[in-house]
């Protein structure tokens, strides 16, 4: 079993990477696109047996409490 | 006055940081990360650097190192801790101190002088900085820009919580001054309580002239004001 989480920058919060990739994509001709942020994938491998909902709950105290900062990112958990 | 100086893997001005206490008359030592205990302290520094590799984030995994907890205990009684740089992100991720450092504006690491706002005398690091004086003081970053939410912003400055802001040579607060996009210029806060504080710039890199300035021991000669004072305050 695997966890997968993705994390993005606040909306609130400047992301001047995603700006700059927004600006190059642009520049190569890529047209439509109407914002980039650029955040963080973690993949985590996960026991076989695992209890999904028991993992899926400390994944998300985890994830909450470590692998993302709640006052700039926000996180989405995906069980697979 | 006992300084204790934490040392993480990588931490990088940790010898700055003994050297300006020394300096300055006062004993210093390094405590490290996976030490439980503080020792005998008066003031904790949390020293810049890149700990951990700034792996995740910069400051996220230092924050749960052994020595944290005994820092997190040493603030609760209220004792004095100065987070300088890597240290000022240590202590944020460690929600010892409000807000959170983002990567500069413009994506670049900025290694320069540039001049500092003491926004009030009103704490235990900025008391014997005298009034109107604009500290010039380095630094080195690449992830200092002072992020909060509004409601966080406005608790800030009604508590009077913010320490320096960047500034012209002039003592203006203007965008160009600003080096990371910092909100309202913010280079370093205190928590509510006032005996935790960081900042961005290197204070410890400022304590003497061969240094090109030595403005960075007004935060230190704060500091040991607002330790004798407290030391008389229990004398008596």
């Amino acid at each position: 079993m695997k966890a997968k989480i993705i994390i993005t920058p606040k909306k609130a919060v400047v992301d001047p990477q995603g700006k700059t990739v927004q600006g190059a994509l642009e520049q190569m001709g890529y047209k439509g696109v109407t914002g980039v942020h650029v955040g963080k994938y973690i993949e985590i491998d996960l026991a076989p047996g695992t209890d999904p909902a028991a993992a899926q709950r400390a994944l998300n105290d985890a994830a909450h409490k470590f692998l993302s900062n709640p006052i700039i990112e926000d996180y989405k958990l995906e069980m697979e | 006055m006992n300084f204790a100086v934490l040392q993480f893997p990588a931490s990088n001005c940790d010898q700055d940081a003994i050297h300006a206490a020394r300096l300055l008359g006062h004993s210093a030592r390094y405590v490290w990360h996976k030490d439980n205990s503080l020792g005998n302290a008066d003031v904790v520094i949390v020293p810049g650097g890149f700990s951990y590799g700034d792996y995740l984030r910069c400051g996220a995994i230092a924050r749960f190192s052994p020595v944290m907890q005994a820092v997190k205990q040493f603030a609760d009684n209220g004792g004095l801790v100065l987070g300088v740089c890597n240290g000022f992100q240590v202590l944020t991720e460690a929600g010892l101190l409000p807000g959170a450092l983002v990567r500069n504006r413009d994506l670049q690491f900025h290694c320069e002088h540039i001049f500092l706002k003491p926004a009030t005398p009103d704490s235990p690091f900025t008391n014997k900085i005298p009034a109107g004086k604009i500290l010039r003081i380095p630094i080195a970053h690449g992830e200092g820009c002072y992020f909060a939410d509004e409601e966080t912003l406005v608790k800030l400055k009604a508590n009077n919580q913010i320490l320096w802001q960047y500034c012209a040579a002039n003592g203006n607060l203007t965008d160009v001054a600003n080096p990371n996009g910092s909100l309202l210029n913010i280079a370093g806060v205190c928590n509510e309580r006032r005996n935790v504080a960081g900042l961005m710039p290197h204070p410890e890199r400022a304590c003497e002239l061969l240094l090109a300035s030595d403005d960075g021991k007004w935060i230190f000669e704060s500091i040991f004001a607002a330790l004798e004072k407290k030391s008389a305050a229990k004398a008596a």
